[in-house]
């Protein structure tokens, strides 16, 4: 532990130009990462300022977890850079004032949960109590328990108790509701939201729509490696600009139904068609010039999941949208 | 946003002290994660006792050659618990933890890597101790070998000393196998190693061949430390089996080093 004082000492030297308040608590600059001859992330940019909540969107493979990597310092870039306020996240004191829930992560099945989090909170310098962050977590009662015995949802609340241990500014957060139930992920987004009231800094990644809706000042887009758009969640949605219309009827083909003005996206379920368009009026008046009869018409704005799926679905154009 | 402290639950600001030395909360947990496991408990702590219960407290008592065969043995299975102990405790955890995505969460942590393997080798170290003690106690007190203090103490020491090269061959082996593959391999290289060494039977009952691989085992210099201390060393003496340890150490080193690089590659780079 003298080293990473000694780390920390040494970077207080060489940083404090810059006044730490002012500090970008996250950065990506210009960050590249590849796998072999996979792009996982193109020349991305990513600032996140103290204090914000931002929620990080895609479709899987889109290159969310492989910037989180890079912001944690558990990956290198292949080019560009990351930043903890304004230091390498690669060195582990830089890593001091940041806390994480991890995907594919596990804890050692033979500990209990009280010894996990005194473990994690050992490698802090100013952690709250072990007693705090099992409360916070929702795990009192299974505070002597074996990982081995705990639900998935029990082990969920555990790493968030070994995220928030250590009192950090900033808080990642990788799909950090899978496995939790209704009532577990309201519990969960309060909890978020009192961290967020304390000034914490938290970026999280999801893909409950509803989820980043809730909780996150500014959604960042990913797809296929680079950011197709950036906004308040209220900012994506105009932005897509679209209509969902929705309507239950037979004979449509969905490649007509495409090609009718300014629809983005068309899906359907058994009989139940949804079309995201932003000429709603004309679309429905071709629909009904067709003879076609349709039956529980629909017409609403776009949620901030219609506004994702058409910002990243293949025919999208980033160009159109920005 | 930052001005409402009061919305927070009042048990969840209480920022509290640091704890004092954070290493032995690693090691304590280290500890407890294999003492919870009876299989590792079996092959580091029983079986070195029970082999020697079996096969050496009949003749515990005896001298051959000028040097007393209880002590001899002492060395010998001491040399398998200290083996099994390094082998065990860090191919199987480190393996597992690796499946597990532990060593992950950890890298993500304030942690650097170096605690991470520094409380290993103190908890293997002291499972190490304990294992021995347990040897020692039952001869002494079941087998009635009486050896003075500086006796245990000595060869304690020796054989901890002998347990780095083990230390790193399972450094080496908890990053190349698979966590369901890890403990066999173990047993697989550990046992042959302590046989073919002289360990349970005495080399010159081996077969020929066995008779003539031996000396180049690090198992055997392992052994052969104690054996010195009691007077039927092979006359290369501390200097020449250290230097064969020394040699095997620098090789399972690299073989560790090349073996973890592949694996912090695939997961961290």
């Amino acid at each position: 532990m003298v080293t990473t004082r000694m780390i920390a000492t040494i970077q207080a030297l060489v940083t404090p130009l810059v006044p730490m308040s002012d500090l970008p608590a996250i950065e990506l600059i210009h960050a590249t990462k590849h796998f072999g001859r996979l792009k996982a992330l193109d020349d991305v940019s990513i600032s996140v300022r103290q204090g914000e909540v931002v929620a990080m969107l895609g479709p899987n493979g889109a290159g969310k977890t492989t910037a989180v990597s890079l912001m944690l310092g558990l990956r290198r870039p292949t080019g560009g850079t990351a930043r903890l306020f304004g230091a390498d996240p690669r060195l582990p004191a830089s890593r001091l004032r940041l806390g994480s829930m991890l995907q594919d992560s596990g804890v050692p099945a033979m500990l209990t949960v009280r010894e996990v989090v005194e473990l994690f909170r050992a490698l802090y310098h100013r952690p709250i109590t072990e007693a705090g962050a099992i409360e916070a977590a929702q795990l009192g009662d299974k505070r002597n328990a074996r990982v081995a015995t705990l639900s998935g949802g029990q082990r969920q609340r555990l790493y968030f108790a070994l995220a928030i241990v250590g009192d950090p500014d900033v808080l990642f957060l990788d799909e950090p509701t899978v496995g939790l139930d209704v009532e577990a992920r309201r519990a969960f987004w309060e909890q978020i939201t009192r961290l967020a009231a304390r000034g914490k800094t938290v970026l999280l990644t999801t893909h409950y729509m509803e989820e980043a809706d809730a909780l996150a000042e500014r959604v960042i887009v990913v797809n296929r490696g680079v950011i197709v758009a950036e906004g308040s969640p209220t900012a994506i949605k105009t932005r897509v600009g679209g209509r969902d219309v929705r309507f239950i009827a037979d004979g449509l083909s969905p490649d007509w139904l495409s090609d009718l003005p300014g629809v983005q996206r068309v899906s359907r379920t058994g009989r139940a068609w949804s079309l995201l368009t932003v000429e709603p009026e004309t679309v429905l008046r071709e629909i009904f010039a067709s003879g076609v009869t349709i039956s529980n018409l629909e017409v609403h704005g776009a949620k901030l999941e219609e506004a994702v799926l058409a910002l990243t679905s293949a025919n999208a154009r980033p160009a159109a949208i920005a | 946003m930052s001005t409402r402290p009061e919305a927070a639950s009042p048990s969840a600001l209480i920022v509290s002290r640091r704890t004092r030395f954070p290493l032995l909360i690693l090691v304590r947990a280290e500890i407890r994660q294999r003492m919870r496991v009876p299989g590792f408990v079996m092959t580091t702590l029983i079986f070195p006792t029970m082999f020697f219960a079996f096969f050496g407290l009949a003749n515990v008592r005896r001298t051959a050659g000028g040097a007393e065969i209880g002590a001899f043995m002492m060395a010998s299975y001491g040399a398998y618990a200290v083996m099994s102990v390094a082998l065990i405790a860090f191919g199987v955890s480190i393996s597992a933890e690796r499946g597990l995505g532990w060593n992950k969460l950890l890298r993500a942590s304030p942690m650097g890597p170096l605690p991470y393997f520094v409380a290993k080798v103190l908890m293997a170290l002291a499972v190490g101790f304990v294992s021995l003690a347990l040897l020692f106690a039952f001869a002494t007190v079941v087998g009635h070998l009486h050896e003075p203090v500086a006796f245990w103490v000595k060869l304690s020491g020796l054989l901890i000393i002998g347990m780095i090269p083990f230390v790193l061959l399972g450094l080496a082996i908890g990053y190349l196998a698979s966590p369901t593959v890890a403990a066999p391999t173990a047993n697989l290289i550990g046992l042959p190693l302590s046989f073919a060494s002289g360990l349970f039977v005495p080399i010159r009952l081996l077969p020929e061949g066995v008779q003539r691989v031996a000396p180049f085992l690090p198992s055997y210099h392992v052994a052969e430390l104690g054996w010195t201390l009691v007077g039927a060393g092979d006359g290369a003496g501390y200097a020449g089996h250290l230097a064969w340890l020394a040699a095997y150490s620098a090789a399972f080193l690299a073989l560790a080093l090349v073996a973890y690089r592949r694996d912090e590659g695939k997961v961290f780079d």
